[in-house]
Protein backbone atom coordinates (compact mmCIF):
# COMPACT_ATOMS: atom_id res chain seq x y z
CA UNK A 1 0.00 0.00 0.00
CA UNK A 2 3.07 2.22 0.04
CA UNK A 3 2.88 3.27 -3.59
CA UNK A 4 0.74 5.97 -5.16
CA UNK A 5 -0.64 4.87 -8.50
CA UNK A 6 -3.02 6.42 -10.99
CA UNK A 7 -5.95 4.71 -9.24
CA UNK A 8 -5.42 6.82 -6.10
CA UNK A 9 -5.69 10.04 -8.09
CA UNK A 10 -8.75 8.88 -10.03
CA UNK A 11 -10.56 7.86 -6.84
CA UNK A 12 -9.65 11.17 -5.13
CA UNK A 13 -10.93 13.06 -8.12
CA UNK A 14 -14.16 11.02 -8.21
CA UNK A 15 -14.86 11.77 -4.53
CA UNK A 16 -14.12 15.49 -5.00
CA UNK A 17 -16.37 15.60 -8.09
CA UNK A 18 -19.17 13.95 -6.10
CA UNK A 19 -18.86 16.49 -3.28
CA UNK A 20 -19.08 19.29 -5.84
CA UNK A 21 -22.06 17.67 -7.57
CA UNK A 22 -23.88 17.33 -4.24
CA UNK A 23 -23.33 21.03 -3.58
CA UNK A 24 -24.57 22.02 -7.04
CA UNK A 25 -27.75 19.98 -6.65
CA UNK A 26 -28.59 20.85 -3.06
CA UNK A 27 -27.59 24.47 -2.40
CA UNK A 28 -30.00 27.40 -2.31
CA UNK A 29 -27.55 30.26 -2.85
CA UNK A 30 -26.57 30.90 -6.48
CA UNK A 31 -23.01 31.92 -5.54
CA UNK A 32 -22.63 28.69 -3.61
CA UNK A 33 -23.56 26.75 -6.74
CA UNK A 34 -20.79 28.63 -8.62
CA UNK A 35 -18.31 27.64 -5.88
CA UNK A 36 -19.29 23.98 -6.17
CA UNK A 37 -18.89 24.11 -9.97
CA UNK A 38 -15.32 25.28 -9.31
CA UNK A 39 -14.78 22.22 -7.10
CA UNK A 40 -15.98 19.95 -9.92
CA UNK A 41 -13.68 21.63 -12.46
CA UNK A 42 -10.75 21.16 -10.09
CA UNK A 43 -11.53 17.47 -9.72
CA UNK A 44 -11.31 17.20 -13.50
CA UNK A 45 -7.97 19.04 -13.43
CA UNK A 46 -6.52 16.50 -10.98
CA UNK A 47 -7.55 13.74 -13.37
CA UNK A 48 -6.03 15.47 -16.40
CA UNK A 49 -2.69 16.14 -14.72
CA UNK A 50 -2.47 12.63 -13.26
CA UNK A 51 -3.12 11.13 -16.71
CA UNK A 52 -0.52 13.48 -18.14
CA UNK A 53 2.09 12.24 -15.68
CA UNK A 54 1.35 8.53 -15.77
CA UNK A 55 0.25 7.88 -19.37
CA UNK A 56 1.74 10.54 -21.69
CA UNK A 57 4.60 12.09 -19.69
CA UNK A 58 6.46 13.46 -22.71
CA UNK A 59 3.60 15.12 -24.59
CA UNK A 60 2.06 17.40 -21.87
CA UNK A 61 -1.42 17.05 -23.38
CA UNK A 62 -3.09 16.80 -19.99
CA UNK A 63 -1.27 19.79 -18.56
CA UNK A 64 -2.12 21.98 -21.57
CA UNK A 65 -5.75 20.87 -21.34
CA UNK A 66 -5.75 21.79 -17.64
CA UNK A 67 -4.48 25.27 -18.50
CA UNK A 68 -7.44 25.74 -20.84
CA UNK A 69 -9.84 24.40 -18.18
CA UNK A 70 -8.50 26.99 -15.72
CA UNK A 71 -8.95 29.76 -18.32
CA UNK A 72 -12.54 28.77 -19.04
CA UNK A 73 -13.29 28.46 -15.31
CA UNK A 74 -12.02 31.99 -14.67
CA UNK A 75 -14.18 33.37 -17.50
CA UNK A 76 -17.15 31.39 -16.20
CA UNK A 77 -16.84 32.82 -12.68
CA UNK A 78 -16.66 36.37 -14.06
CA UNK A 79 -19.72 36.06 -16.25
CA UNK A 80 -21.61 33.98 -13.67
CA UNK A 81 -21.11 36.57 -10.93
CA UNK A 82 -22.17 39.35 -13.31
CA UNK A 83 -25.36 37.45 -14.12
CA UNK A 84 -26.08 36.86 -10.42
CA UNK A 85 -25.54 40.58 -9.66
CA UNK A 86 -27.87 41.54 -12.53
CA UNK A 87 -30.54 39.12 -11.27
CA UNK A 88 -30.14 40.36 -7.70
CA UNK A 89 -30.77 43.91 -8.88
CA UNK A 90 -34.14 42.92 -10.35
CA UNK A 91 -35.28 40.30 -7.85
CA UNK A 92 -33.46 41.28 -4.58
CA UNK A 93 -32.70 37.62 -3.96
CA UNK A 94 -30.05 35.04 -4.81
CA UNK A 95 -32.21 32.06 -3.88
CA UNK A 96 -32.28 29.75 -6.90
CA UNK A 97 -35.75 28.45 -5.99
CA UNK A 98 -37.17 31.91 -6.65
CA UNK A 99 -35.71 32.23 -10.16
CA UNK A 100 -38.80 31.02 -12.00
CA UNK A 101 -39.39 33.47 -14.86
CA UNK A 102 -39.26 30.70 -17.44
CA UNK A 103 -42.00 28.70 -15.73
CA UNK A 104 -45.64 29.24 -16.49
CA UNK B 1 4.86 4.81 -9.45
CA UNK B 2 5.77 6.95 -6.46
CA UNK B 3 7.68 4.84 -3.99
CA UNK B 4 9.30 7.44 -1.74
CA UNK B 5 7.71 7.41 1.71
CA UNK B 6 7.57 11.21 1.76
CA UNK B 7 5.59 11.53 -1.46
CA UNK B 8 3.17 8.83 -0.29
CA UNK B 9 2.71 10.65 3.01
CA UNK B 10 2.33 13.98 1.19
CA UNK B 11 -0.35 12.51 -1.08
CA UNK B 12 -2.44 11.22 1.81
CA UNK B 13 -2.12 14.43 3.83
CA UNK B 14 -3.01 16.61 0.84
CA UNK B 15 -5.89 14.34 -0.14
CA UNK B 16 -7.27 14.53 3.41
CA UNK B 17 -6.99 18.34 3.41
CA UNK B 18 -8.64 18.61 -0.02
CA UNK B 19 -11.56 16.33 0.81
CA UNK B 20 -12.07 17.73 4.32
CA UNK B 21 -12.13 21.33 3.17
CA UNK B 22 -14.36 20.43 0.20
CA UNK B 23 -16.88 18.86 2.59
CA UNK B 24 -16.71 21.98 4.76
CA UNK B 25 -17.27 24.17 1.67
CA UNK B 26 -20.53 22.35 1.04
CA UNK B 27 -21.70 22.06 4.64
CA UNK B 28 -20.89 25.53 6.05
CA UNK B 29 -23.90 27.75 6.71
CA UNK B 30 -22.02 31.02 6.28
CA UNK B 31 -20.97 31.59 2.67
CA UNK B 32 -17.87 33.61 3.62
CA UNK B 33 -16.56 30.61 5.57
CA UNK B 34 -17.32 28.44 2.55
CA UNK B 35 -15.12 30.63 0.35
CA UNK B 36 -12.33 30.52 2.96
CA UNK B 37 -12.32 26.71 2.91
CA UNK B 38 -12.47 26.84 -0.88
CA UNK B 39 -9.16 28.76 -0.84
CA UNK B 40 -7.62 26.13 1.47
CA UNK B 41 -8.83 23.40 -0.89
CA UNK B 42 -7.25 25.16 -3.89
CA UNK B 43 -3.90 25.63 -2.15
CA UNK B 44 -3.77 21.96 -1.11
CA UNK B 45 -4.55 21.09 -4.71
CA UNK B 46 -1.54 23.15 -5.82
CA UNK B 47 0.57 20.94 -3.54
CA UNK B 48 -0.91 17.88 -5.22
CA UNK B 49 0.09 19.31 -8.61
CA UNK B 50 3.66 19.66 -7.31
CA UNK B 51 3.70 15.93 -6.46
CA UNK B 52 2.46 15.29 -10.01
CA UNK B 53 5.49 17.14 -11.51
CA UNK B 54 3.34 20.01 -12.78
CA UNK B 55 5.08 22.98 -11.15
CA UNK B 56 3.72 25.53 -13.63
CA UNK B 57 0.14 24.43 -13.00
CA UNK B 58 0.70 24.62 -9.25
CA UNK B 59 1.73 28.27 -9.61
CA UNK B 60 -1.22 28.98 -11.91
CA UNK B 61 -3.55 27.25 -9.44
CA UNK B 62 -2.44 29.52 -6.59
CA UNK B 63 -2.53 32.65 -8.76
CA UNK B 64 -5.81 32.13 -10.58
CA UNK B 65 -7.91 30.03 -8.22
CA UNK B 66 -6.69 30.85 -4.71
CA UNK B 67 -6.00 34.46 -5.71
CA UNK B 68 -8.32 35.75 -8.38
CA UNK B 69 -11.37 33.47 -8.25
CA UNK B 70 -11.72 33.45 -4.44
CA UNK B 71 -11.32 37.24 -4.20
CA UNK B 72 -13.84 37.74 -7.00
CA UNK B 73 -16.37 35.48 -5.28
CA UNK B 74 -15.86 37.35 -1.99
CA UNK B 75 -16.49 40.62 -3.87
CA UNK B 76 -19.65 39.13 -5.35
CA UNK B 77 -20.86 38.04 -1.91
CA UNK B 78 -20.18 41.45 -0.40
CA UNK B 79 -21.98 43.22 -3.25
CA UNK B 80 -25.03 40.99 -3.01
CA UNK B 81 -25.61 39.73 0.52
CA UNK B 82 -27.33 42.33 2.66
CA UNK B 83 -29.25 40.07 5.02
CA UNK B 84 -27.86 38.02 7.90
CA UNK B 85 -24.64 36.32 6.81
CA UNK B 86 -25.09 33.44 9.28
CA UNK B 87 -27.85 31.76 7.29
CA UNK B 88 -26.57 32.63 3.83
CA UNK B 89 -25.72 29.16 2.56
CA UNK B 90 -28.56 26.74 3.24
CA UNK B 91 -29.69 23.49 1.65
CA UNK B 92 -32.81 23.35 -0.50
CA UNK B 93 -35.60 20.77 -0.51
CA UNK B 94 -33.90 18.39 -2.93
CA UNK B 95 -31.09 17.41 -0.56
CA UNK B 96 -32.05 13.75 -0.18
CA UNK B 97 -32.63 13.32 -3.91
CA UNK B 98 -29.25 14.98 -4.56
CA UNK B 99 -27.65 12.56 -2.11
CA UNK B 100 -29.07 9.63 -4.07
CA UNK B 101 -27.81 10.97 -7.41
CA UNK B 102 -24.38 11.63 -5.93
CA UNK B 103 -24.17 8.17 -4.34
CA UNK B 104 -25.00 6.65 -7.72
CA UNK B 105 -22.36 8.78 -9.49
CA UNK B 106 -19.75 7.91 -6.88
CA UNK B 107 -20.56 4.19 -7.07
CA UNK B 108 -20.30 4.08 -10.87
CA UNK B 109 -17.11 6.15 -11.09
CA UNK B 110 -15.53 4.29 -8.17
CA UNK B 111 -16.37 0.95 -9.78
CA UNK B 112 -14.73 1.92 -13.06
CA UNK B 113 -11.74 3.51 -11.31
CA UNK B 114 -11.23 0.28 -9.41
CA UNK B 115 -11.70 -2.17 -12.29
CA UNK B 116 -9.86 -0.39 -15.13
CA UNK B 117 -6.36 -1.84 -15.69
CA UNK B 118 -4.47 1.42 -15.25
CA UNK B 119 -1.14 -0.43 -14.99
CA UNK B 120 -1.40 -1.50 -18.66
CA UNK B 121 -1.75 2.11 -19.77
CA UNK B 122 1.12 3.49 -17.73
CA UNK B 123 4.11 4.71 -19.71
CA UNK B 124 6.61 4.24 -16.84
CA UNK B 125 8.86 7.07 -18.01
CA UNK B 126 9.52 10.10 -15.83
CA UNK B 127 8.23 13.57 -16.70
CA UNK B 128 10.98 15.69 -18.32
CA UNK B 129 12.71 18.17 -16.03
CA UNK B 130 12.10 21.28 -18.15
CA UNK B 131 8.32 20.95 -18.30
CA UNK B 132 7.61 24.71 -18.35
CA UNK B 133 9.80 25.33 -21.42
CA UNK B 134 8.19 22.48 -23.32
CA UNK B 135 4.68 23.62 -22.38
CA UNK B 136 5.51 27.11 -23.62
CA UNK B 137 6.82 25.82 -26.93
CA UNK B 138 3.80 23.56 -27.41
CA UNK B 139 1.36 26.37 -26.58
CA UNK B 140 2.86 28.65 -29.23
CA UNK B 141 3.39 26.03 -31.93
CA UNK B 142 1.10 23.02 -31.96
CA UNK B 143 -1.67 24.50 -29.78
CA UNK B 144 -1.47 28.11 -30.96
CA UNK B 145 -5.05 28.25 -32.28
CA UNK B 146 -6.67 27.08 -29.00
CA UNK B 147 -4.34 29.51 -27.23
CA UNK B 148 -5.60 32.45 -29.29
CA UNK B 149 -9.21 31.31 -28.94
CA UNK B 150 -8.71 31.26 -25.16
CA UNK B 151 -7.47 34.85 -25.36
CA UNK B 152 -10.59 35.78 -27.34
CA UNK B 153 -12.76 33.97 -24.78
CA UNK B 154 -11.24 36.00 -21.96
CA UNK B 155 -11.87 39.24 -23.88
CA UNK B 156 -15.51 38.29 -24.53
CA UNK B 157 -15.97 37.30 -20.88
CA UNK B 158 -14.46 40.62 -19.76
CA UNK B 159 -16.77 42.69 -21.98
CA UNK B 160 -19.76 40.49 -21.19
CA UNK B 161 -19.25 40.75 -17.43
CA UNK B 162 -19.00 44.54 -17.63
CA UNK B 163 -22.14 44.82 -19.79
CA UNK B 164 -24.13 42.44 -17.57
CA UNK B 165 -23.14 44.00 -14.26
CA UNK B 166 -23.52 47.61 -15.42
CA UNK B 167 -26.37 49.64 -13.97
CA UNK B 168 -29.33 49.29 -16.31
CA UNK B 169 -31.24 52.44 -17.17
CA UNK B 170 -34.95 51.97 -16.58
CA UNK B 171 -35.94 54.37 -19.36
CA UNK B 172 -33.57 55.49 -22.09
CA UNK B 173 -35.57 58.61 -22.95
CA UNK B 174 -35.15 60.28 -19.54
Amino acid sequence: MLTISLTHYVVLSAILFSIGLFGVLSKKNAISVLICIELMLNAVNINLIAFSKYITPNEFIGQIFAIFVITVAAAEVGVGLAIIIAIYRNKLSVNLDEFDWLKW
Amino acid sequence: METSIYSVLAFYVLAAVILGSAILVVSMRNIVHSVLFLAICFIAMAGLFLILDAAYLAVIQVLVYAGAVCIMIIFGVMLIQRTDMKQSNLFNRQTFMAGGVVALTLAVSGFFAGTTAWADLAANTPVPEDSLGQIGQLLLSKYVIPFEVAALLLLVALVGAIVLAKEVKANVDD
